[in-house]
């Protein structure tokens, strides 16, 4: 059987491999300030080491519960190596450099070769697309994490003045993220008690019928909540927009700046800012 | 001078692509700013419906002239159940949707030319402009 062939070559001859396979590693040219020569051959000693003990338990079936601690160790790799910035090119290069190495042995050695290259091709193969997909995996969390975090960066609800708050909305509203803001709105007005929201839109490129449906439903909700909301930042072109896509805003209060806005909340509450007088 | 481009609209982040190149494309064009904001406004519905009624399809954004003044063609087409009542899915306030019922009918507020094709079964084709 060819794979219990390629099991024994590859124990008999593990420790000559590993030196081999390094130098291919160090010719290919890896940066040497990315990965330094220990940490090669760490990877490699480990790897190569769970590498014998999986082909000869389990097969050449990578799915195989026995390939699992070569899986995992292919993961971290991946794992450290999208994290730090290393090409894809270069990840997946580690486990395929190890075929040169390999296929001079099977050379050497007096089995079926073509049966035995095949076999070690179609395994290393496998290997090289699992570390690429593990390398895609990694990077696509990172893009994930980032999305999240923007989407609570740009939802800010700030108090302005007891019982007015303010939010600030930039960019593009997509369900998600106004899903956020009116939940985090809502929040906030019950926890500071406050009689006054002031939805800001200046930093909104873009008001359609979705955005004005969110922006409505948001400011319904809070009226039952007993809050009053202000719509401020509503740019020229946005309002002839607005007024040409026919929505209605009905008896929503809008100021055209957050000043503005902030204005009308004081007064509202009865507030009244007086300048100190010169010399007083 | 003539420059087209084609975007895929398959995802909800593929709307946010398309508002970003019709506005580059109306920009180019030197269409005003309220002129910008109706044409990317009108793009944002249209691919809205296009995704969420179609089921995804493509954006064809061309800047281009029309009787000699610089504009903006825009093609969105879905190859989704297509509308059966033209006249009704035109018409303010109706939406088969929860929508505010306004995408179709107030997109062909803000544009200077607007045609609707659709086939049951045949998914559907706008094609909007604005010039100069």
């Amino acid at each position: 059987m060819t794979v219990t062939v390629l099991a024994e070559l590859l124990q008999q001859n593990e420790t000559a491999l590993l030196d081999r396979w390094i130098a291919v590693q160090r010719a290919a040219g890896i940066d040497p300030n990315r990965l330094d020569d220990r940490s090669i051959t760490d990877n490699a000693r480990d790897l190569l080491h769970a590498l014998v003990r999986a082909i000869s338990e389990g097969g050449d079936d990578i799915e195989h519960p026995q390939w699992r601690p070569v899986k995992q160790l292919l993961e971290r790799l991946s794992h450290v190596h999208s994290q730090q910035g290393f090409p894809p090119t270069e990840t997946a290069t580690f486990v395929l450099s190890l075929k040169e190495p390999l296929f001079r042995l099977i050379q050497k050695s007096d089995g079926n070769t073509i049966e035995l290259l095949w076999a070690c091709t179609r395994l290393f193969d496998q290997l090289g697309l699992f570390t690429m997909q593990a390398y895609m995996a990694s990077r696509e969390q990172v893009i994930r994490e980032q999305q999240e975090s923007m989407l609570e960066l740009s939802t800010p609800v700030v108090q302005l003045w007891k019982g007015v708050l303010a939010v600030p909305l930039i960019g593009s509203l997509d369900s998600n993220r106004t899903q956020v803001v009116m939940e985090a709105l809502l929040q906030k007005i019950v926890d500071t008690e406050s009689d006054i929201a002031i939805i800001d839109i200046t930093g909104v490129p873009t008001v359609d019928t979705m955005v004005a449906q969110h922006l409505l439903k948001t400011i319904t909700a809070a009226k039952l909540m007993g809050a009053k909301c202000i719509i401020s930042g509503i740019r020229p072109q946005i309002a002839a927009t607005i007024v040409h896509l026919g929505v209605e805003l009905g008896d929503v209060v809008t100021k055209a700046s957050l000043a503005d806005a902030f204005q009308l909340a004081l007064r509202e509450l009865n507030v009244r800012l007086v300048a100190n007088r010169l010399g007083a | 001078m003539t420059t087209t481009e084609t975007l895929p609209l398959k995802q909800e982040t593929d709307i946010v692509t398309i508002r970003q190149r019709v506005r580059k494309a109306a920009e180019d064009a030197r269409l005003g700013l309220v002129s910008q904001t109706k044409i990317v406004t009108a793009a944002s519905e249209i691919a809205r419906n296009g995704l969420i009624y179609g089921g995804g399809g493509q954006c064809l954004i061309e800047r281009t002239q029309r009787e000699g003044r610089a504009a903006v063609r825009l093609v969105i087409i879905d190859h989704g159940p297509g509308i059966a009542n033209l006249e009704q899915a035109m018409t303010d306030g109706y939406t088969s949707g929860n929508g505010l019922g306004l995408g179709l009918s107030g997109a062909r507020r803000l544009v200077d030319a607007f045609e609707i094709a659709s086939q049951p079964g045949q998914g559907t084709s706008v094609e909007m402009w604005k010039w100069k």
